[in-house]
């Protein structure tokens, strides 16, 4: 379970947010400038919050109180990011492996053979990043998150850069990730109609503050904002 | 025409030698030095960038001066080194490494400090993520993506240290065999009657040597940046 409660002053910018996350795809969504990216962010540790709480299961993440800020590379929380973030000097196989070696996880044959064949990737192994089309570059991203074992995954807007038929090429690896996995994520999205096929539970940013959090019935009070 | 003499096959080994050793020598600190310019904000940063890229400035008399004073025999640091490490650097070609390495050390750390700011530090924090230290960042993303400017930085020092002249002889003066570098010997040679065509063979000399370097940093640059497009 996750659990964040958390103030960060950006700038002019105030986000004051509190949160819980039961397992599961949790929905953060919001239109742009909501703070959505900066939640996520401090949750993997990438920037600090001002004051607060974060935290995994039973281990404190932040704390500002008890002046616990764990590192993000001790966090062992996946994260992909909206413009996949390849290493361009390293093959698609060395990307995936980054992680693994990084977090000195034992090499485990299965499960990226598994990983890779959910993500349909077998041939995409010894190029370049500067050789994937976008889609592509996603899924590794995806890929790379997941083979570093990760506790919680965080996907931050992860289909916003391709166009419509390349999201229609990824959605449903995501959906079987979320059925497959058995990883709890959070997903950052402002598109409601990506947040019902692949979220359970919504969490609904609007000006750094949380306007309301429920089940995905949220999203069709979005769909009527939106007329 | 085109005999080298035995002494000025000494000469360029000499040279060699001592821009080889400068530049193995800067290299690390070279590296330091830029990646604290490059990524910290402290007090005293501008004051550092100053003092590294003083030598770039000052008349290379002045820096050979300083260095005479400083780590010659009597001067604090070079007393220090000779008594405790037994390191001699007045009059011995270590210390025309010193000088070309200290005058060439802007160019090197000028090319690093450029290449790590061109370096998408979102990059570096994906590393984090993904449970590599700060330190294990540097070594698996950091350095790898900006080893084109760090070759072509070492290119640069290297070419510097061959050709440093100013620095080097009010440092250590003009010994055949021991601190007598091209630069020098080409000086020495045009300062007495007859030595025109020695001078010209050196002068030869250089330029293969100096456009030998730059073609092998082009080749290297260019094999480390297919690294980030080809497959």
């Amino acid at each position: 379970m996750l659990a964040v409660d958390i103030e960060k002053r950006l700038g002019d910018f105030a986000i004051k947010v509190a949160f819980e996350s039961t397992g599961g795809v949790t929905a953060l969504f919001g239109s742009s400038g909501s703070g959505k990216t900066s939640v996520v962010n401090m949750v993997a540790g990438l920037i600090k919050p001002d004051r607060g709480r974060i935290a995994l299961d039973d281990q404190v993440l932040f704390d500002s109180h008890a002046r616990v800020n764990m590192a993000a590379h001790r966090r062992r929380i996946g994260y992909v990011f909206q413009e996949g973030r390849l290493f361009p000097h390293l093959s698609v196989a060395a990307n995936l492996d980054y992680g693994r070696r990084m977090s000195r996880l034992p090499r485990d044959e299965a499960e990226q053979r598994r990983i890779v064949e959910l993500l349909d990737m077998g041939h995409l192994l010894d190029r370049r990043p500067g050789r994937l089309s976008g889609g592509e570059r996603q899924r590794v991203a995806v890929g790379r998150a997941l083979l570093m074992r990760p506790r919680l995954l965080l996907l931050d807007e992860p289909l916003a850069s391709l166009d419509s038929a390349r999201k229609r090429e990824i959605l449903p690896y995501l959906v079987r990730l979320r059925d497959e996995a058995k990883v709890p994520m959070v997903y950052v999205s402002h598109n409601p109609g990506e947040l019902r096929r692949i979220a359970e539970t919504v969490v609904w940013l609007d000006g750094g503050r949380v306007m309301k959090s429920g089940g995905l019935e949220l999203l069709d009070q979005a769909d009527l904002d939106a007329l | 025409m085109f005999d080298l003499t035995p002494d000025e096959w000494i000469a360029i080994r000499l040279s060699i030698r001592i821009a080889i050793v400068a530049t193995a020598v800067a290299l690390p600190f070279g590296i330091a030095v830029a990646w604290v310019l490059a990524r910290k904000d402290f007090w005293g940063k501008s004051l550092l960038g100053g003092l590294v890229h003083l030598p770039l400035v000052l008349p290379p008399v002045v820096t050979g001066y300083l260095l005479l004073i400083t780590f010659g025999r009597r001067g604090p640091a070079g007393a220090f080194l000779a008594d405790n490490f037994g390191i001699v650097f007045s009059f011995r070609w270590t210390g025309a490494a010193l000088a070309c390495g200290v005058m060439a050390f802007p160019l090197l750390v000028r090319a690093i400090r450029l290449s790590f700011e061109a370096i998408d530090r979102r990059l570096e924090d994906a590393a984090g993520t993904l449970g590599a230290s700060p330190f294990r960042v540097f070594l698996t993303i950091t350095m790898p993506l900006a080893l084109p400017g760090i070759i072509a930085g070492m290119v640069l020092c290297f070419a510097k240290a061959l050709g440093e002249f100013g620095a080097t002889i009010t440092f250590v003066s003009n010994i055949p065999g021991e601190t007598q570098t091209i630069s020098a010997a080409i000086y020495t040679l045009t300062q007495v009657p007859g030595g025109d065509a020695a001078a010209f063979r050196l002068v030869v000399v250089a330029i293969v040597i100096s456009l030998a370097a730059l073609i092998a940093s082009e080749w290297f640059a260019r094999r480390a940046g297919m690294r980030y497009h080809g497959d």
